[in-house]
């Protein structure tokens, strides 16, 4: 059994890997040195350093009120998608009823249903609600597509948490309601924050549904993103697809920590 | 009442502990109710669009049905869509395994950043990355700028609004999809086993190749069938990267409903693709269990 014939194999699976760290990772970076460039082309190395294309996006009205529409719908969706998921998870993981697995289902099924089939469903039955084009129609659509990824996060602290301190609890005279509040809760709190950040990073990023139930009046940044992309080489779209990236990478991270405060398994 | 009702109505075979309902059920309804409301009716009325919504007076409620069939460009669609969901599955296959496989070999704190170098661009915007091959890609972008600065082609080659342009977007996009099905599986192999044919006698790739890549297999198949049926349903990376002749569903059905207005036709199309999704992953509930799939996105 030697080892040496072994050594060049194992060095072309290292390079291989290492280019597809390159692959996954590279092209999608090379936007964040353009944002910053002077000039009024987009290049590569970028010509001269600026933040002119960030105070564009900042004080052009179009892309300010894209990034606030944008925080706020992920902001309540989150809320709304953490309070939805939570509740499903617990019910689906501990409760018995007939018809779990086709609940189960649907509950995953806005995960593989191609989007674009949600798009012009949710805009069909929306317009006869007279929710388009409004914050409301835009959290509720992104909340259905968030709460999978809640309910798949709260789940997995479910089941790995220890059950015998709830029934300590409750021999100790707890409620079920104070056993919930004070032992379940806590101890599923990581996977219900972490749940809540990929639903904010969900509805954050964002675009086909959006596209469908946005207005010229009422756009997210993703969607106005989407009408400048196919129209002009400004690179003030670089600008905001680097302030996208910071916000989603900064939260992914926070969840990954979140994650990890999660009692031993 | 419900409750009451399924605990004196238990057969005798469950104990108090296992009603066929219990209270935790309960818990399930808002968000269940929710999703009925504003995902489950949105499919129904699209499904129903399709034999409702026609241009002019018809008889026939399939009259779509044949109008889409009709046309040799909508089969043409259909047929490129399956052509580049299968191109993006072998690429992926064949970055992704190998990915895999070292990220089950090397030390655990190196896995754990090959998983991040994986989930990171898995969770970032398809939209931004998208446009960032665009930016690499196009006319005037990096890599034609980088070759006509060099002298090493005179004009523009062309990348963007290219199968090969749509192919480098939509696997990079997809690679996740692969890795960590695959990963998952790889990480309950025994590394016993592979021990134990080396033992025996096998030459190392021999163990790989007659015991390790076999029990790999339900990882491969999980991955493949994901990275297929997402692929079927790509939107954003072919309208922007890819030329009218790739045309994929999606942008069908987009542009069916958004240009023309035809919703009939856009339903169809949209009833269609989700026949081709479940069919697909009817067809590999037969082979695989779909937890699998889905299960590994809960250990990641």
């Amino acid at each position: 059994m030697t080892d040496s014939w072994r050594q060049p194999r194992r060095l072309l699976l290292v390079a291989l890997g290492a280019l597809t760290v390159f692959f996954l990772m590279a092209p999608t970076l090379v936007v964040v040195p353009m944002s910053f460039t002077a000039s009024n082309a987009l290049t590569f190395p970028p010509e001269g350093l600026s933040t002119r294309w960030y105070e564009k996006m900042v004080t052009d009205p179009q892309w300010s009120t894209g990034f606030l529409n944008s925080a706020k719908v992920a902001f309540l969706t989150a809320i709304l998608a953490t309070v939805l998921g939570t509740l499903a998870a617990l019910g689906t993981v501990r409760g018995r009823f007939p018809g779990r697995g086709a609940v189960n289902g649907l509950i995953l099924s806005p995960l593989i249903v191609p989007v674009i089939i949600i798009a012009i469903g949710m805009f069909s039955v929306f317009v006869r609600w007279k929710i388009t084009g409004s914050i409301v129609g835009l959290v509720l659509a992104h909340t259905a597509l968030a709460v999978p990824f809640v309910v798949v996060n709260v789940a997995t602290s479910l089941r790995s948490m220890d059950r015998n301190l709830e029934q300590a609890a409750q021999s100790l005279g707890a409620g079920p309601v104070r056993t919930f509040r004070r032992i379940t809760l806590p101890l599923i709190l990581p996977g219900v924050l972490a749940g809540g950040l990929f639903a904010f990073i969900t509805s954050w990023d964002e675009v086909v549904v959006s596209i469908f139930l946005t207005s010229a009046r009422f756009r997210t940044l993703p969607v106005e993103m989407w009408e400048q992309v196919r129209q002009v080489v400004d690179p003030t779209v670089a600008a905001v697809s680097t302030t996208l990236l910071a916000v989603t990478t900064t939260l992914l991270l926070l969840a990954f920590v979140v994650r990890r405060q999660a009692p031993a398994r | 009442m419900l409750l009451d009702r399924s605990r004196t109505g238990r057969s005798g075979r469950r104990d108090r502990d296992d009603p066929i309902v219990n209270r935790w059920a309960l818990l399930a309804v808002p968000p269940i109710a929710f999703l009925v409301a504003f995902f489950l009716i949105p499919l129904i009325v699209v499904s129903l669009r399709s034999v409702t919504d026609f241009p002019r007076p018809a008889g026939d409620a399939l009259a779509n049905y044949g109008r889409f069939f009709d046309s040799a460009a909508n089969v043409r669609v259909l047929g490129n869509t399956f052509w580049v969901a299968a191109l993006s599955t072998v690429v992926c296959l064949a970055l992704g395994y190998p990915y895999a496989y070292l990220m089950n070999i090397v030390r655990p704190r190196l896995a754990g950043l090959l998983l991040i170098a994986v989930l990171l661009p898995f969770w970032s915007s398809l939209l931004v990355r998208t446009y960032a091959w665009q930016v690499i890609l196009r006319d005037t972008g990096i890599i034609n700028t980088f070759l006509l600065d060099m002298r090493l082609i005179d004009e523009p080659i062309p990348l963007i609004r290219t199968t090969l342009g749509v192919m480098l977007g939509m696997s990079q996009i997809l690679l996740p999809f692969m890795v960590l099905p695959i990963y998952a599986v790889m990480r309950r192999i025994d590394p016993e086993y592979t021990r134990a044919a080396a033992n025996l006698g096998a030459p190392p790739f021999a163990a790989f190749r007659r015991v390790f890549l076999p029990l790999s297999l339900p990882g491969v198949l999980a991955g493949s069938l994901l990275v297929f049926v997402l692929a079927l349903g790509f939107y954003i990376t072919p309208a922007l990267l890819g030329s009218p002749k790739d045309t994929m569903i999606s942008q069908f059905i987009a542009s069916a409903v958004q240009q023309r207005l035809d919703w009939g036709i856009g339903s169809t199309m949209a009833v269609i693709l989700m026949g081709l999704t479940l069919t697909v992953l009817f067809v590999a509930s037969r082979f695989i269990r779909l937890r699998d799939v889905f299960g590994s996105f809960e250990e990641s």
